[in-house]
């Protein structure tokens, strides 16, 4: 390992586009005021939990995109 | 609500599962066999988990029975604050993706098995990498604790008395983690997945309906949290959205410094394996959540304890037949187990590669770096039983709270290192060491509570203080590697 900047040659030339994506869920769940209500609810769950739970399945969505796209 | 006589139902179904799980951890030495003699094979597997053995490897090592009994705590106890787990096990995703197969990359292809491994493999020299090994096993050793405190709520639950009940317990993890190396975990992942995830379903969806609905649930909440007062509630008070945004971040970012997690990375067969991890791991984090309002559950329930981590023991034994507590009892009891055996092995190779090789013994053989890893593997969890049964548990989760913001000073080290050649050790060390220093310092000033409040002009910002003490560490890590003059040891490197 003598040269880190070897190490992701074989990414490092390509379009930085699609990883940008991968910094939306630190926007959706770090702005924590956007979601701290518990207005609307869905199925019994204040926004503040369905919000939340539902950037599971969307971060896991963004990451698998990034992921195809980069193949 | 704990029961103080041997619940008998409870007690066989809870037995039957710890026995089968004892009988596949030794079994594991055989699974995927490779020379148990060679560290690499004992402590990372021989680096061939595909992507389903990594999942429930990372999985088990990640969200552990310290989460399960301790994030429903303090939900119960403080509301939204207390789910600050949830956007911290998402964010960390995206930067598992990024940097986490990088990582690998470098490590397999120097046969580096520990974070310090790559720090030397970048820099050279030895007393650097030893500073960030010993920092991964100061944090890791009271998680371990944590984790009996896990098993041990659980087996109180089922009415047994004393510590003699976790001693033995704990006996069987350490024969078997030594005899089997990480197989034995990677193999009880599978059968601990599968019943937390019976357990969790069960409750999810049992639950609400005896407490007529979630709408009631989080009703029952809203009205005790109404009651109680202070900083407590269904959503976050203002002075608290810092403080949570600040804790998930943080947390996110120090989750994969630690020796367990960087362990079960580095064990996967493929930067491949790891990149789709990062997109099947997050099903974890949904179970997380549900965990979390149990916490809700309880107080919708009415359950009363004399300590919140026993809140979803005391909460099955009122709503749940006793076969079903026992096997619930196990499902905890048995992810306290996967997490406490990666986490002693994580400790066992950073010990042996990053200290005693280079610091004792350089003339050590592969086998008898093996033999090393092994012992210092059982020694390490003796000293998390002897903590958890001679000390207060309240030292356990102070030293774990100021592990988190120590783990997050090797960051710079490990992460920025992949990406540019430009730091220099001495700036590193330096970093490293002022945020250790002023990390632990804004602790106790805080009475060991993990935010700190920082006056900018006539506000106040309170925030997680391993956060600021990382900004430091950047700031003189990236500020002095600017100034300092290239030293003929960075030649050593090239």
């Amino acid at each position: 390992m003598s040269d880190p900047s070897n190490v992701g040659t074989s990414q490092g030339s390509r379009s930085i586009f699609p990883r940008i994506l991968l910094l939306i869920p630190f926007f959706a769940l770090l702005w924590v005021p956007f979601y701290n209500d518990l207005q609307p609810p869905l199925f019994g769950f204040p926004f503040f939990y369905w919000y939340q739970l539902l950037w599971v399945p969307l971060t896991s969505l963004i990451i698998y995109i990034v992921f195809k796209w980069g193949k | 609500m704990m029961p103080d006589s041997f619940n008998f139902t409870a007690g066989i179904v809870f037995l039957g599962f710890f026995a089968l799980v004892t009988i596949m951890g030794f079994l594991a030495a055989r699974w995927k066999a490779g020379d148990l003699s060679q560290l690499h094979e004992w402590g990372l597997g021989g680096r061939q988990f595909g992507t389903l053995i990594t999942w429930v490897l990372v999985g088990g090592d990640f969200y552990t029975a310290y989460t399960v009994i301790a994030v429903p705590a303090l939900v119960y106890a403080v509301g939204a604050y207390g789910f600050f787990a949830l956007p911290y096990t998402i964010i960390v995703y995206p930067f598992v993706f990024m940097v986490m197969p990088r990582l690998w990359k470098a490590c397999h292809k120097n046969d580096h098995i520990t974070g310090a491994d790559f720090v030397q493999g970048v820099y050279g020299g030895k007393w650097f990498p030893a500073a960030i090994a010993i920092t991964g096993i100061v944090a890791t050793m009271p998680y371990i604790a944590l984790q009996l405190v896990g098993m041990q709520v659980v087996i109180k639950s089922l009415g047994l008395p004393g510590e003699i009940p976790l001693i033995i317990a704990f006996l069987i993890l350490a024969f078997y983690t030594y005899a089997s190396g990480i197989r034995a975990p990677a193999m009880i992942a599978f059968v601990k997945d599968i019943m937390i995830y019976i357990v969790i379903i069960v409750a999810v969806c049992m639950i609400p309906s005896k407490l007529g609905g979630y709408a009631n649930v989080f009703d029952a909440a809203d009205q005790y949290f109404k009651a109680k007062g202070g900083a407590t509630g269904l959503t976050l008070k203002p002075a608290q959205l810092l403080p949570y945004a600040s804790l998930a971040l943080g947390s996110a970012l120090a989750a994969f410094m630690y020796p367990h997690t960087m362990t079960a990375i580095l064990s996967s067969s493929s930067e491949t394996t790891i990149r789709k991890n990062a997109i099947l791991l997050p099903a974890y984090t949904f179970l997380l959540g549900l965990i979390a309002l149990l916490g809700y559950m309880a107080i919708a329930a009415g359950v009363k304890v004399g300590s919140p981590t026993e809140i979803v023991p005391a909460l099955f034994l009122k709503l749940f037949p006793s076969w079903f507590v026992g096997f619930a009892a196990a499902a905890i009891a048995i992810s306290a187990l996967v997490p406490a055996a990666i986490m002693s092995i994580g400790a066992a190779n950073l010990f042996t590669r990053n200290l005693w090789k280079p610091l004792i013994n350089s003339k050590i053989t592969p086998q008898q770096e093996a033999t090393n890893a092994k012992v210092v593997s059982l020694a390490v969890k003796f000293g998390a039983l002897i903590f958890i049964v001679f000390l207060p548990t309240k030292f356990a989760i102070d030293l774990q709270l100021l592990g988190g913001v120590w783990i997050l000073q090797t960051f710079p080290a490990i992460v920025f290192s992949l990406y540019t050649t430009r730091l220099k050790v001495p700036a590193l060390f330096i970093g490293w060491l002022v945020g250790i220093i002023c990390g632990t310092s804004l602790a106790f000033m805080q009475d060991l509570k993990p935010l700190y409040g920082l006056h900018i002009g006539d506000a106040t910002y309170s925030m997680y203080i391993g956060l600021i003490a990382l900004a430091i560490n950047l700031v003189l890590t990236l500020g002095l590697s600017a100034v300092l003059p290239a030293p003929a040891a960075q030649s050593k490197a090239a």
